[in-house]
């Protein structure tokens, strides 16, 4: 059975559409990767996944007993606000395996830190962390590497396989990095608004049209894109207007 | 014991520092500092109706103090940026107060008294209400304390946990109507912000968790009434006033010690 089933789910804030009819399952143990292009809906997928935003139609259904691990896209601490990481992974649990947690995520030394004193890198380290440490199911990733250089961002991601090997958790992230996307991926979803197609990496990375819109300049691994569908949605991705 | 008015200034002092040191942190941590004004000055229009319509002072101000919160709540989410929106209700609220209060013909009230408190006057009465709510607002703070602590550091994070961050903000926002009800009498209107404030600024410099804060907060803020009431007696000097004075002075200390922590 799916973990997570997305039926017709449409989200709006005011009169601006963010999402609609959106469907997506995630089956257990798979990597799924969103990408689309700024304001596609990426970020309020997600949230809505977890409960942050209602929909406005559909239906998300959780697998019963459900545990959801969740990295936001970017979380500030505030500097008058004092919290050692091991206080933070315990928020609000209480009980927590605060070293479980910590070892999964690559950081075990971390344990003591003043919170707002960490470098990026540790701090979405401890990030994952909190997400790891209630055992979850399903690890839900915005753009986790938003402002770490490329090295830490491969390394943050190996350590996101070795979870996935470590503990069989299903995995969905937006992300930016299109060389993470195409070897990590099982599966890509590629949003605007709408799902504008899905598919295994492969499939989707052979498509000429794909190739027009990643495959220049930076070779694949950075490309940031325009992506504007004109609604004739095939098995594969297509582009009216490549770059 | 209760006899002696020196005895039940530092209790109501003591009982004060008690509800606002946890509350103070979180106005602290979650940059509502202005919010804190905008509920007391809402009181005086609360002390106004109040007297108006021959109601307790007290249910006067927790009601006005409350819609306040409550409207700066719902407008923020509307998108209003929050300092401006606190400038303008703060002050026309206090406008708004000051002009109902000189409506009513025949009431000749003491706004001093409101603006800036009187601790000296507390009588037994005005004790039990000062403790009832500090105990009240204590702990309600203690009972969400984990779901506050999450929403503040996250939104997002809390949904993720399967807390709502609108009803601990909306815990919050009561908890703060209820000490300015309550303090209002005791440090005035325009101290009770800062006796949320500078105690739990003052703590934090030497706190590595935010209980840790919390608790120094409150131990700042008794020890400052005790220490603030002797200079006002020794000095004559205003009471209210002098225990915010000692407040400042201990947040200058520890400020300073933390820098010199930082050059060894």
């Amino acid at each position: 059975m799916s973990l997570i089933h997305v039926e017709g789910l449409s989200v709006s804030y005011g009169a601006r559409m963010a999402l609609s009819d959106v469907s997506l399952r995630i089956e257990p143990n798979e990597i799924v990767t969103i990408v689309g292009p700024n304001g596609s809906g990426k970020t309020s997928l997600l949230r809505a996944i977890i409960g942050a935003v209602k929909p406005l139609a559909g239906s998300i259904v959780h697998a019963s007993n459900l545990k959801i691990g969740y990295v936001p896209q970017k979380l500030h601490i505030d500097e008058t606000l004092p919290i050692t990481v091991s206080r933070f992974l315990r928020l609000p649990g209480g009980l927590a395996d605060v070293d479980y947690a910590l070892k999964q995520a690559g950081v075990p030394e971390l344990e003591k830190e003043q919170l707002s004193q960490l470098s990026g890198g540790q701090f979405q380290r401890v990030l994952l962390a909190r997400a790891l440490i209630g055992k979850p199911d399903l690890l839900l990733l915005d753009e986790a590497t938003q402002g770490l250089d490329q090295r830490g961002s491969a390394s943050f991601y190996q350590q996101i396989e070795t979870v996935r090997k470590a503990t069989g958790c299903a995995i969905l992230m937006i992300s930016h990095e299109l060389h993470v996307v195409m070897s990590a991926s099982d599966r890509v979803i590629c949003l605007n608004g709408h799902v504008c197609c899905e598919g295994a990496p492969a499939a989707v990375a052979s498509a000429p049209e794909y190739r027009a819109l990643f495959g220049t300049g930076t070779g694949g691994a950075l490309a940031l894109y325009r992506h504007e569908h004109d609604h004739d949605h095939g098995d594969h991705c297509h582009n009216q207007d490549a770059e | 014991m209760f006899d002696d008015f020196m005895v039940r200034a530092a209790l109501a002092g003591i009982g004060l520092a008690f509800a606002s040191a946890p509350l103070g942190c979180f106005v602290v941590w979650r940059r509502m500092a202005y919010f804190g004004d905008a509920t007391a000055h809402a009181a005086i229009l609360g002390v106004a109706l109040s007297l108006a319509f021959s109601m307790s002072i007290f249910v006067g101000t927790v009601v006005v103090a409350l819609l306040m919160a409550l409207v700066v709540s719902v407008l923020s989410e509307k998108g209003y940026a929050m300092d401006t929106l606190l400038g303008v209700l703060a002050h026309s609220a206090l406008a708004f107060g000051l002009v109902a209060v000189s409506f009513l013909s025949g009431i000749r009230i003491d706004l001093m008294a409101y603006l800036f408190g009187d601790i000296l006057a507390v009588s037994r009465g005005d004790l039990s209400v000062i403790w009832g709510g500090a105990a009240l607002v204590v702990s309600l703070i203690g009972w969400r304390w984990s779901g506050l602590l999450t929403s503040t550091l996250n939104a997002d994070l809390a949904y993720a946990n399967g807390i709502n961050p609108k009803r601990e903000q909306l815990v919050l926002t009561i908890a703060l109507a209820i000490t300015v009800a309550v303090a209002i009498k005791v440090v005035g209107v325009l101290l009770i912000a800062a006796m949320l404030i500078i105690p739990a600024a003052a703590a934090r410099p030497m706190s590595r968790t935010p209980e840790g804060m919390a608790i120094a907060a409150g131990l700042i803020g008794m020890l400052s009434t005790i220490i603030g009431l002797q200079a006002a007696y020794v000095l004559d000097t205003p009471a209210g006033p002098s225990i915010v004075c000692v407040t400042a002075i201990t947040f200058i200390f520890t400020s300073f010690l933390k820098l010199l922590g930082h050059r060894r």
